[in-house]
């Protein structure tokens, strides 16, 4: 069989999709990028090997900002285009509005008829991205699942700094003060949500459906509080962590 | 550079820093214009004044002070240059387009300034540029607070006049401007010990306009389906055109027109048909600010246009050359510099139609809309112009960037899916 893979190695996880001939899902790979991307795509080689996928057979792209690290792959593409192919595929449709929200970056994308109209990526900050969740969620000594768990029993907090450096100090005033944890999660989640949805508005996505990708689409109460603060639904999927990897495996198989 | 040491010793500057920007140059200059396939061959008098850009042009410069003339430093493509010329002095641009030049600014500036003021303060006070401790005078303009405020710091070090730039284009501005550059050339008349007559200052309005009309030829043909030029070798021409005498300019720039308008009747383009063609505009690229095209052209696109102060806004429109009073010359002068569409204006839109018409003449597939970090001007307008772009069906990325390189991977994906959009 010739599989299609789609290797998308982010800032935290290496995601890694295999796709058979029908454009199936065959196989899903997740794991921590590390310090070394060339590492990463080696040791990801070769579970590919052990799941006994034909490598010599199989075409690969990859994406992702560890994209020009993975040797064998037979072409790279950039994380938007990528997005935009994998958001289509999950939601079964070829228009729609996306907002990924990954470890380094966010990114909002509109597409058309299975193409990228526009886009906006965050600047180099790390305002209202996983980075963000990640350092609060361990100033507060939480995982940032448990985090937005507990945010979700919290309110009345804010966090005005959207640097992510200057927000943990605030953070650990907060927690100096005597703040409730569930408060402080709150404000950490509310910082993002709103963050993110000022880019969406940029892009004039409001009242549009969005699909939510990238590693935080896991977090149901962050995706509640995004469709409430931009009055839209936001749906989420299983399998959108993995948006940018099924993407890249889709270009892959029409190589 | 070797040949150069002794001027540079003579201009009072710091030559073991400067030792370390030479160094770092031919590297950039190599990387950027030299892997370049079927380049120009025209192009070889651009890589000869880049690869000496701080000993060839500044020794004549030093050359021409020995002999009584005066050198008249400048930021802004608002301040007459015929105006100097016309009492035989020289201009020389002095932007400063280097990181190399940052931490220096930062010495005395607040960290929101943009890279290009820092820098030109950083290489004015750091002594690691000639052309900064060549100029006799600098003349500054209003065009934006962080310049007004730089140039009272630089007025404690060098002499400096500012012109009072207008930020409204009504008729009593245009007057108004009129009237600076009247102010400009008694200043000019003092400084330099000659007289500005009718004569001279038509014969340097007629010189300027030929370097004008000679930029022009070589856009022009950047207009065309088959390609003749790339973007980085159009901007390092532009760039330098600050630098030159405008005569040489002129020749040099209509020499190599002369060699793009035949690669375009052979059929000779830089890029495979169908390549993705891109119009930069924004905020000035500064040598040796390439940074931008770099990326753009290896990431499968070509810049075919800058609407830019290194650009278009540099040699758009003539100056009326029928005018035989100073009066009029003045007036002249100002109808022309008020028609540049720079972000301190406002309205702007002058600018908006400009790129719309743009977008049609040089055949664009996309904008991208690209201010250094805390340009406050260009940077909020950029929501009317990628609004209006949208409007008119043209895909607009919008970038903000400073002289570092730790953000060329982010650009670079940004570009890089831009580029990507503009093929699917």
């Amino acid at each position: 069989m010739k599989c299609s893979i789609g290797i998308d190695i982010g800032s935290t996880c290496a995601k890694t999709i295999v796709l058979d001939e029908e454009k199936k899902i065959v196989h899903r790979l997740l794991r921590p990028t590390g310090w070394s991307s060339i590492d990463t795509a080696r040791e990801i080689r070769s579970s590919l090997c052990d799941l006994g996928v034909d490598m010599d057979r199989a075409a690969v792209v990859a994406t992702g900002y560890g994209r020009i690290s993975v040797p064998y792959a037979d072409k790279t593409v950039t994380e938007i285009t990528c997005h935009a192919k994998g958001a289509c595929y999950i939601h079964g449709t070829g228009d729609l509005a996306a907002i990924d929200i990954g470890g380094q970056d966010t990114k909002i994308i509109t597409v058309a008829k299975g193409a990228v109209s526009d886009f906006l990526m965050n600047d180099k900050c790390s305002a209202g991205t996983g980075r963000f969740l990640e350092v609060m969620a361990n100033t507060l000594g939480v995982s940032p699942l448990d985090l937005c768990r507990m945010a979700a029993e919290g309110g009345n907090t804010t966090i005005s700094s959207l640097c992510t450096v200057f927000a943990e100090s605030e953070v650990i005033s907060l927690i100096g003060r005597g703040e409730k944890r569930e408060n402080i999660a709150y404000a950490v989640v509310d910082s993002i949500v709103q963050k993110v949805a000022s880019q969406a508005k940029r892009l004039g996505i409001s009242k549009q459906a969005v699909c939510l990708t990238g590693g935080l689409c896991e977090f149901d109460y962050l995706r509640q509080r995004l469709a409430a603060v931009l009055h839209t639904q936001v749906e989420a999927q299983p399998d959108g962590r993995y948006a940018g990897a099924i993407g890249a495996a889709l270009l892959a198989s029409a190589l | 550079m070797s040949d150069y040491v002794q001027m540079w010793k003579d201009l009072g500057m710091d030559l073991e820093n400067h030792d370390m920007l030479c160094q770092v140059l031919p590297t950039a200059v190599g990387d950027v214009f030299l892997t370049q396939e079927n380049r120009p061959k025209a192009m070889d008098f651009w890589d000869l004044v880049i690869s000496e850009v701080h000993g060839i042009r500044p020794a004549e410069l030093v050359q021409e002070q020995k002999k009584g003339r005066k050198v008249f430093g400048t930021f802004c493509v608002y301040v007459p240059d015929e105006v100097v010329i016309a009492a035989n002095g020289i201009v020389t641009g002095l932007c400063g387009g280097s990181q190399f030049w940052v931490p220096g600014g930062e010495e005395v500036l607040p960290k929101n300034t943009c890279p290009l003021i820092k820098a030109s303060v950083g290489a004015r006070l750091g002594k690691t540029c000639p052309f900064f401790r060549i100029a006799d005078m600098y003349v500054g303009e209003t065009t934006c607070d962080g310049k007004k405020k730089a140039y009272e710091i630089l007025g404690e070090d060098v002499p400096m006049y500012v012109m009072d730039v207008p930020q409204m284009k009504r008729e009593k501005d245009i007057l108004k401007w009129k009237d600076e550059i009247a102010e400009f050339a008694g200043m000019v008349e003092r400084f330099t010990g000659n007289e500005i007559t009718p004569e001279k200052l038509s014969r340097a309005i007629h010189l300027v306009n030929e370097k004008r009309r000679a930029l022009q030829r070589v856009y022009d043909c950047r207009k065309s389906k088959c390609l003749p030029i790339s973007g980085r070798d159009a901007l390092l021409m532009m760039q330098i055109a600050f630098f030159d005498d405008p005569a040489r300019c002129a020749k040099m720039c209509n020499r190599l027109a002369d060699e793009l308008e035949q690669r375009i009747r052979d059929g000779v383009s830089v890029v495979p048909a169908g390549t993705k063609r891109i119009l930069v505009t924004g905020t000035p690229l500064a040598v040796p600010n390439w940074k931008l095209h770099n990326i753009i052209e290896t990431s499968g696109a070509v810049v075919v246009c800058e609407e830019m102060c290194t650009g278009t806004r540099y040699f758009e429109n003539l100056v009326d050359e029928s005018q035989t009073t100073l009066d009029q010359q003045f007036m002249a002068l100002s109808q022309r510099y008020m028609k540049t569409n720079c972000a301190c204006f406002t309205p702007n839109t002058g600018r908006i139609e400009d790129l719309l018409r743009m977008v049609r003449e040089y055949q664009v597939d996309g904008v991208i809309d690209c201010s250094l970090k805390f340009c406050c001007l260009y940077d909020t307008e950029k929501r009317g112009v990628s609004a209006a772009l949208k409007d008119a069906g043209i895909p607009v990325l919008s970038l903000e960037t400073d002289y570092e390189d730790s953000d060329a991977e982010q650009l670079r994906t940004r570009i890089g899916a831009f580029v990507e959009m503009l093929n699917d």
